[in-house]
């Protein structure tokens, strides 16, 4: 009997390749978390108004202090922007700056939220029709930035802070000091 | 039954808890005043893909942060952007995963090169096969 040509089993070994990158990736679970492609880059140019009557408003020039900062956008309408309250509160404690982005809310809204989950905040900005969010890549509520003193984005945390969040996020405060 | 339609409405209530409680951006729903730039704009937002309910795209969807963005979309046509500066803008900050129209980049070249050279390798067999039995 003659030898089939081994070329013959290049198109199944094409298609078996296939099939199992195939089943390979529909078994990994798709991930909905949508990165921020601005880190490394400065902070748009924004002047937003003030959120609370408490707290003076937030613009671009006030993170060109030298002070690394984190800048949190949340909600009062959200509910794990309420989880993360703990969390920020230590992170306040622990001697982070923590200036925030109130998304799309009414400053009445954002008062009662703020007395009743507490207000680690030195600045709080309305961004009433999402533009500082859009403009740093952010995708939802809560979300985290670690931003220093030159105002460059340096880092990321998507979601609400958790315990371990902590850590992470005074970790990176220090590496943007360097 | 009654505590089934308790149990609803308060589903409901936390369902509306969730929302935000501003009135859409100004150019959310309302089309921009010249025909022109409103089609531009329409047909961008179409390519668009929406954050907050990932598949549909900003003009198909109803979040806020949709609506939010078809504003951000119609001022920027208005003051006279085109749409390509605008879906750049958009990449620049989320990366290609916010455009539905594809782009040739680093990491896509294969999908459009792949099938032209398979186009090709055929060409050359069917060549070769019907060519020889002339």
């Amino acid at each position: 009997m003659k030898p089939i040509r081994w070329t013959l089993w290049v198109p199944l070994a094409l298609f078996a390749t296939f099939c199992i990158l195939v089943t390979v990736q529909l078994s990994r679970p798709a991930s909905t978390v949508v990165e921020s492609a601005m880190i490394g880059k400065p902070l748009p140019q924004f002047d937003l108004p003030p959120a609370s009557a408490d707290r003076p408003a937030l613009k671009t020039a006030d993170f060109h202090d030298g002070q690394p900062k984190l800048l949190n956008i949340f909600a009062s309408w959200c509910v794990p922007c309420a989880a993360e309250a703990p969390q920020l509160a230590e992170l306040e404690r622990r001697g982070a700056n923590i200036v925030a982005v109130a998304v799309r809310d009414r400053p009445e809204d954002v008062a009662a939220f703020l007395a009743r989950y507490g207000n680690p905040y030195s600045r709080i900005g309305a961004d009433n029709f999402s533009e500082v969010q859009l403009g740093i890549g952010s995708s939802g509520v809560p979300e985290t930035f670690v931003v220093d003193g030159n105002g460059v984005i340096r880092y990321q945390y998507i979601g609400d802070i958790r315990a371990d969040g902590v850590e992470l996020l005074l970790e990176k405060l220090r590496e943007a000091q360097r | 039954m009654k505590r089934i339609l308790a149990l609803l409405l308060a589903g409901c209530a936390v369902a509306g808890a969730a929302q935000d409680s501003l009135p859409p951006a100004p150019y959310a729903y309302r089309q921009l005043e010249d025909p022109a730039r409103e089609a531009q704009a329409r047909a961008l937002m179409e390519t668009l893909r929406c954050l907050t309910c990932q598949g549909q795209s900003i003009a198909d969807s109803d979040a806020p942060m949709a609506g939010d963005m078809r504003h951000q979309v119609r001022v920027r046509i208005k003051a006279g952007e085109t749409p390509e500066q605008i879906r750049a803008w958009l990449i620049e900050r989320y990366g290609d995963y916010i455009s539905y129209k594809p782009e040739i980049g680093a990491t896509t070249w294969p999908l459009f090169a792949i099938p032209a050279v398979l186009l090709l390798v055929i060409g050359l067999i069917l060549r070769r096969r019907l060519g020889g039995k002339q």
